[in-house]
Formats: C-alpha cells, structure tokens, sequence
C-alpha cells in the first residue's frame, strides 16, 4: 500500500510540474467541446431557426407558386430570393452561392386547377350527380415538375430535409385544390364551408419525464456527453507517453530492478489519471452548465444526475486509462503511441456514434460499434441525460467498461512480464 | 556470494553471443571490477545479474538465491546503478531518492535520515530541494548513485558510475563506495578508467568478446605480464590495439 501510495505521489508530482501539460489536458477538452457544441448547434438551427438564402424562379406566376412562395417565407428558415432565369439559379447554386434553387414550371396553377376539376368531375359524374361537361373531353393533362437544385457540397440531411417539406407543401396545395373543386361542384355559395380544409391527423411526441417535468433534449444535452467522452479518452495520449517517457528516461530500468510490482506502478499512474479524467469532466459540466448559456447556447441540465453522471464518467475514464497503460506498455517510442493513441481515440468514437448515430451506420459498422467502449460510455450518459435513466439501466454498460479496463490492464502486465521474463 | 556458472546471452538477431559460458565466482564484501573494451559483454553480465535480461543459458545465484525462486528477496538485497540517469528530471533530488527509497519500502523519518546523510556524504545535500533538470552531469551521478544503495544492499552493481564526471565528483564516488564496502557491500563494477579500477578494486576479470580472458588481484596481474607497469598496459596487452567499434 505504501509503495502504490509513493506511486501516486510521484505522478501527481510529474504531472503537476508540466504546467503546459496540464493546461493542454485541462483547457484543450473545453475548447473542443465548446467549439464542437456551437458547430454542432449552428448546424441544427440553420435547418431550423435561421434562414437560408434560396432561388426560386416562378415560370407559374400564379396561385399556387404564390401558396408555394408564401409557405417557404412563413416556414422561417429561408429566405427567398426570386430569380428570372432558371440558368442563372442553377449556376449560382452549382457554384455553390446558393444552397438551393426551387424552379415552380409555367402554367402550374392551371394546369392543376383543370386537372383537379377533370378529376372531380369525374367522380361526380360517376355518382350521377351531374352529366359529364366539356372539362372530361380535355383529355389528359401532362403532369408538371418543381425542379430542385442542390449545391453539391449540401449534406444529404439538409437535402432530404428540404424535400420532404416541399413535398409536403405540394400534397397540401393538391389536397385543399381538391377540397376546392368538390366545394365549387357542389355548393353555389363560397361561404359554404363543407369541407374542413384543416388536418385531421396530427402527431404528438411524447417526451420522457422526470418528476412529471417534461425533459426536452437539446444539441448541448446530445453534445455534451459525447465530447465529455471524447476528451475523456483521449487521456491515453498523456498517459502513453508518460509510460514511454519512464522507458527512454531509465527510471523504467531502474525500478524492474526494484522489489515493486508493474501492476503497482500502474496503479498509480491509474489513480492519479482517474483523477485527471474527473476533474476534466467536472470542468466539462460547469462549462455546459455556466458557459453555454452566456454564449447563446442551451444550458445543460443535470439537475438529480449528477451521480450517476460520475459513475459513467469514473467507469469511462477507466476505461480509457486501460487503454493508456496497455498502448505505453507495448509502445516503444512516443512517436508510436502519440500518433496512435490520437488515431485510435478518433476510431473509437466514429465506433462509438460520436460523430453518427449507431443506428445510421451500415450493418457491420453497427456489430462494430457495440466493442468500441466510446458506444458503451456514450449509451451510459445518453441513459443518463437523455432517457431518464436508473443506476440499473446503465449497469451493463458500466460493468463492460469495467471489464474493459480489467482486461486492458491486465494485459499490459502480462505482456510486461513476459517482454521482461528472467 | 556470487556464482554464476556456464552464463551464455545471445540477442535475437545477433550473430554472435556477448557473453559466453562465462563462470565466476565472487566472494563478500570484494569490490570486484568488470574490464573490458567495448562491446566486450561487461553491461550484457551485469544486466544479467540484475534480472533486466534473461541469460540464453547457464545459472546464476547471488547470497544463494535466484530470481526462478527468490525474486522479492533477491531484488530487496541487490542495488543497481545503471549507466544512464534513471531519474526524474521533473522531480527535486530529495523527491526522486524518497520515491526510489519507497519503493524498497522505507518510509518516513528513517528514509529521510538515510537520504538525507547520503547526499551530505557526497556533497549535495544544499540541492536536495532543486530540480533535477538543473544538475550538472556529475551531480546527476551521485543522485543516481544515492538512489540505489538507500536500503543498503548486500550486493551492489554499478555499470560505470564514474563516466563523464570531473576528477572530484570521481573521487566522492569512489570514497562513497569504499565505505558502502567497508559497511558490508560487494561491489561489482564496470568502467574503462583502468587507472580507477586498479586502486579501487580487490579483484578484477578483463572479459572479450564475451569470455573471460582473465582475472585476479590488479597487483598480480600488473606482475603476470612482463613489461607490464599497470593494469592500463596489462588491458592492452590482452585485449589488443584494434578499435572495437561495432554497431
């Protein structure tokens, strides 16, 4: 005990006479996880709160390019700017000027109002309500197309987010013209409302709750835990490097030759990273916490989580530590493990669903991501913050993590015991 | 108190062994000098002794045990004092001997006596509380030296502790280890100051090429080779005038 104790004296010393090592540990995780946050939440309000700049050429001029332009300037999140030539619009957004180019073709409105008509005719001539006119002797009308123009370097979210709202915008103008046509056939009278125009189906999300308080997720409460995580792990690249530098200083030489243990010199390397990983984390939630909200961001909210939140951040930084004394036992040079364990960090958490969610990957990424212990930590904080979640619900993913660190480590002193063998 | 019988070490991927079926004996309480040009075996021997490396083959035993059987006992009565500083340079020189002092499981006022004594014995004790990254090379030596006979070991080994340091560090280094030797320690060391090794040893073996050529008293062996005025001469007259640079 004395000697683990020595141990971990030593390292808190060494670690804490590199003032530039301890501010890159301590300040590069802040910057990272601010930074990353206000991407990340930038990146959600431009889909959502603030407005685009789009091109709409209107070939139509008429009613329904009219709903059509109203709909995307009352949806807030673009802003429309009208252009004359559909060439011109598609070169500005090929360019990349704009994101997105909408093209309403000539004659829409009437084109869809005959259609509609010819439509409703029909199946009022069917119930032999009234005899078929002149509009069924039309023929068919050819159907028409909104064109869309894509920047290419648009992300696909952004894409197939803007398509489904036209699309729906263009369901809802057929439906009302429908309506529209059924009122005109059978009802004289304008103000005779016989059909309600206004959606019948709706949907609610049903949001977890604690305490009867509903918990509404934010990009920080997404964001947080899994940069926290991130910079948690990346605990292996100080920590590699420390066990390197105590092979090519000689101190490594000199205590083999001592009557300790590896497993006690890692124990205190363990101890004093354990350490490191909390305090990160702590620094982490009050940057959340206190720092978020004054520049513009949700606050995080970790009111009556706060020890399950240590318990995955302990169990997670054990784990990374595992990987630090396993990576600085076989590493010969700190070129092989900085380089490494940096890579290897950034592996884990493309596994793990820090940078895309597990469920989006393909098939053996998915099998993949369920080794990575980024996934295992990263569940256990989502339960945490995001499902409301018991000291129950993550015991599996603590207990992997745990295993985790267990395996790596004793690995590490097997493997050093028989490089070292006499 | 030392035997070592049949001591064979070839790396992986050498051609050659570095030591080979080396036999020696050594008594308590000799300061008994390894002698030997470069690449002679001296290090690989002493690392042997040591447990750094595992011998190819061959036994060896040192106060009857060995490190098959008696590891923790053997590492507990053995010092080592490698060739390079293996010390923290972050750390003062009283923090890196407390941690090295812990690790034979001193503690408290006894090992800070004994660090404490030790460094005013060679001179350092006003820079006990400075960083170790501002020591002159020589001092770094008598750091290096303190840190390993803190828990005064039976048997100590010291692969040339007087490299590189200045005639008056050289000087506390060896009056340091004559009374470690004179308090009950067997010294083996390693060097290339032969002038050294004459005066401080009792016995020296001059190894090449990883045999062991000779061994005895410096006076004898200075008498055994006619023309021979010193041990330098006694060296050059074995080992040759070729250079033995080797990669």
């Amino acid at each position: 005990m004395h000697k683990l104790w020595a141990s971990t004296y030593k390292e808190f010393l060494l670690l804490t006479r590199d003032i530039g090592g301890i501010a890159i540990l301590f300040v590069m995780p802040l910057v990272l996880i601010i930074t990353i946050t206000l991407i990340q939440d930038s990146t959600f309000k431009s889909v959502t709160d603030s407005q685009i700049p789009i091109l709409v050429v209107d070939n139509d001029q008429g009613n329904v390019s009219e709903i059509i332009l109203n709909g995307l300037s009352e949806s807030g999140s673009f802003q429309v700017i009208t252009e004359s030539e559909e060439t011109t619009a598609r070169d500005l957004v090929f360019k990349g000027k704009y994101q997105l180019a909408i093209i309403i073709p000539e004659n829409l409105s009437s084109s869809l109002s005959k259609k509609v008509t010819q439509n409703v005719d029909g199946i009022i001539a069917k119930f032999g309500l009234e005899e078929p006119n002149e509009t069924q002797e039309i023929g068919k009308i050819k159907s028409k197309q909104v064109i869309l123009y894509f920047d290419p370097a648009t992300q696909l979210t952004f894409k197939s987010s803007v398509k489904n709202g036209i699309d729906k915008m263009i369901s809802k103008i057929e439906t009302q013209s429908i309506y529209k046509a059924f009122q005109e056939q059978i009802s004289d009278d304008p103000n005779d409302v016989i059909f309600e125009t206004d959606t019948f189906i709706t949907f609610k999300e049903v949001l977890p709750t604690d305490e009867d308080k509903e918990m509404i997720p934010n990009s920080v409460q997404h964001n947080v835990p899994a940069w926290t995580l991130f910079a948690i792990f990346f605990i292996i690249v100080p920590l590699s490097i420390n066990i390197v530098k105590e092979k090519s200083q000689g101190t490594f030489v000199r205590l083999r030759t001592n009557p300790v243990s590896y497993a006690t010199v890692l124990g205190g390397k363990t101890i004093i990273y354990l350490v490191v990983c909390l305090i990160q984390f702590v620094l982490m939630l009050l940057i959340g916490i206190y720092v978020f909200p004054a520049i513009g961001l949700p606050t995080l909210d970790v009111s009556g989580r706060i020890p399950l939140l240590f318990v995955v951040a302990t169990f997670a930084g054990l784990a990374a530590i595992g990987l630090g004394l396993l990576l600085g036992t076989i590493a010969k040079t700190q070129e092989q493990s900085a380089p490494f364990g940096a890579t290897f960090v950034v592996i884990l958490a493309a596994l793990g669903g820090v940078w895309v969610p597990v469920f989006v990957m393909p098939k053996v990424m998915q099998t993949l991501s369920h080794i990575s212990p980024m996934n295992w930590g990263l569940n256990a904080f989502y339960d945490v913050f995001l499902r409301n979640g018991s000291f129950i619900d993550i015991l599996p993913e603590i207990s992997l993590l745990l295993l985790f660190f267990i395996a790596t480590t004793l690995i590490a002193i097997i493997y050093n015991e028989k490089k070292n063998a006499v | 108190m030392i035997d070592i019988q049949h001591i064979s070490k070839k790396y992986k991927g050498a051609d050659n062994f570095s030591v080979t079926n080396l036999d020696l004996s050594i008594s308590e309480k000799e300061i008994f000098g390894l002698l030997g040009p470069n690449g002679a075996g001296k290090t690989t021997l002493i690392s042997i002794l040591c447990s750094l490396i595992k011998p190819t083959s061959g036994t060896f035993s040192i106060a009857g045990l060995t490190y098959q059987k008696n590891k923790n006992q053997l590492k507990q009565i053995i010092g080592i004092v490698p060739q390079e500083y293996a010390l923290y340079p972050s750390l003062t020189a009283f923090e890196n001997l407390k941690y090295f002092g812990s690790m034979y499981g001193l503690k408290g006022k006894n090992l800070n006596t004994k660090i404490n004594s030790a460094l005013e014995h060679l001179g350092l004790l006003a820079f006990a509380h400075k960083k170790i990254d501002t020591f002159s090379g020589g001092m770094k030596r008598r750091i290096n030296l303190i840190g390993s006979v803190l828990h005064n070991p039976k048997v100590l080994f010291l692969d040339e502790p007087t490299v590189g340091v200045d005639v008056q560090s050289k000087n506390v280094i060896i009056a340091f280890l004559q009374d470690l030797n004179k308090n009950g320690t067997t010294i083996i060391y390693t060097s290339h100051h032969l002038n050294e090794a004459e005066t401080f040893c009792t016995r020296v073996a001059i190894i090449d090429h990883g045999k062991l050529v000779v061994k005895g008293k410096p006076q004898e062996l200075i008498t055994q080779h006619p023309g021979a005025n010193n041990l330098e001469d006694v060296f050059i007259n074995i080992t040759g005038k070729a250079l033995r640079d080797h990669a």
